[in-house]
Order: C-alpha cells, then structure tokens, then sequence
C-alpha cells in the first residue's frame, strides 16, 4: 500500500509541504508541482526539510511547471526525479491512493 | 485504469484548472479512463460558455469542451456551486427565473451525489486546487 501526496503551492507561501512531509507515511510518493516547484531548488530555505525524508520517501517535481518558471534543472536537489504530465499520471497508477495538499 | 478529477478553482486564477487538463488529457493519451470531471466551488466558472480571453491566451473552457468531445467525457458542474456563481443552463434558467444561460457545450449541471459516485466508481480520484 502506498500513497502519492500532490502539493501545488511554495513552502515560502503556505505551509502544506511542511504538513505533507510531518504526516505522509514512509514509503508515499511526493509530487510538487505548479508553485510548489520552488521547494525543489538547492539552496533554500526548505532543502534540509526535502533531505530529511529522502531516505525514505521518493520525492519528484513536475517538470514542465518547473520550466515554466524559468528555473534550470541543474538546481534541482539531488535525488528529486523530474517527471512530464504522463509521469503525473504513472504515479497516480502506481500508487493506490492520491492526497492533494490543497 | 479508471480516473475521475475534481477541479476546486476557477479558470484564469492560479493553474489549477490548467494542470486538471493537462492531467486529463495525459491520462486519456496514455489510454486510461476517465469517469468523469467533476467541477466544484470555484471551478464551476470552468463551465461557462462566455469566457472570452484575449486570442493569444488559451481558452481553457474551450479546451474542456474540445477534450469531451474527443474522448466523450462527463463534464459535470456542482448544481449549489453553480446556482452561487451564476453558472446556468435551461433547467436551472427554468427553475429560478433567470432570463439567459451560459452553460458550456459537453458541460452538465448536477449535484454532490456524482462526485460521490466519481468517487466510488473510479480507481482514483485526484483533486486540483487552492
């Protein structure tokens, strides 16, 4: 059993991602996209909080939203897996339960 | 796999009306099912037929409408939801007095009951935003 949370707004805007990662269970998937984009980026704010579930939670941004915001994928945090909007929709398959941190 | 999608704000705001599309439609060319779309708070003003962005903008109630065609998808619109907004087709213009609709082609008024049913009959529901 396994769960992929969807979070859509920046960690330095509302605080759903710190909520997502405090309540997600070990072994869920993590998708950011739209402006939640940001909490991807090395050197925030908010890496150690990404880091600190990396060894148990797989965490990935929505490529083509992170694009769009002009940022390059060379800032990514190491170990989040980009993925396209069919990726999106390999997680949703892949995992038995989706939970948008709206 | 059967999907459905709940869409909680309206076009043009931030991008969740964007990302419910873009989501649907990645899903339907990858060869899943889509139960249907349910439209709710806000997202109700996905389904009105007079939106008119500027030509170079994309239309996304256009693009709903375009995407239930192709694949003959379920666009159904939150009756309550509606009725608050000013979203109208001819049984709710009939039912409360109103002079005119604007209801989009392939989008249906309905109640809380068939996101239930989305719920129920689907593999997966996924919710887009605020």
């Amino acid at each position: 059993m396994s769960d992929l949370h969807t979070v859509n707004k920046s960690p330095f805007e509302k605080n759903s991602l710190e909520s997502c990662l405090r309540l997600s269970r070990a072994g869920s998937a993590i998708l950011l996209y739209e402006d939640a984009v940001y909490a991807a980026l090395k050197g925030t704010a908010v890496e150690n909080m990404i880091a600190s579930v990396a060894g148990d939670r797989k965490v990935y941004v929505l490529g083509p939203d992170y694009k769009a915001r002009g940022l390059d994928e060379s800032r990514i945090i190491d170990g989040v897996e980009v993925v396209d909007y069919a990726g999106f929709v390999d997680l949703v398959d892949a995992n038995d339960k989706v939970q948008a941190w709206v | 796999m059967k999907f459905s999608i709940q869409v909680n704000e309206g076009p043009y705001q931030h991008q969740a009306s964007d990302s419910a599309y873009q989501f649907t439609k990645a899903a339907l060319e990858k060869g899943h099912e889509c139960f249907r779309v349910f439209f709710y708070h806000d997202g109700v003003l996905n389904g009105t037929r007079l939106t008119t962005p500027p030509q170079d903008d994309r239309n996304i109630v256009n693009n709903w409408t375009e995407l239930a065609e192709k694949y003959d998808l379920d666009l159904v619109v939150c009756v309550a939801a509606a009725q608050r907004r000013g979203i109208v087709d001819d049984g709710e213009a009939e039912r409360n007095g109103k002079d005119a609709t604007n209801i989009a082609p392939r989008f249906r008024i309905s109640g809380l009951g068939q996101l239930v049913e989305a719920a129920i009959q689907s593999d997966r529901l996924v919710v887009f935003g605020d």
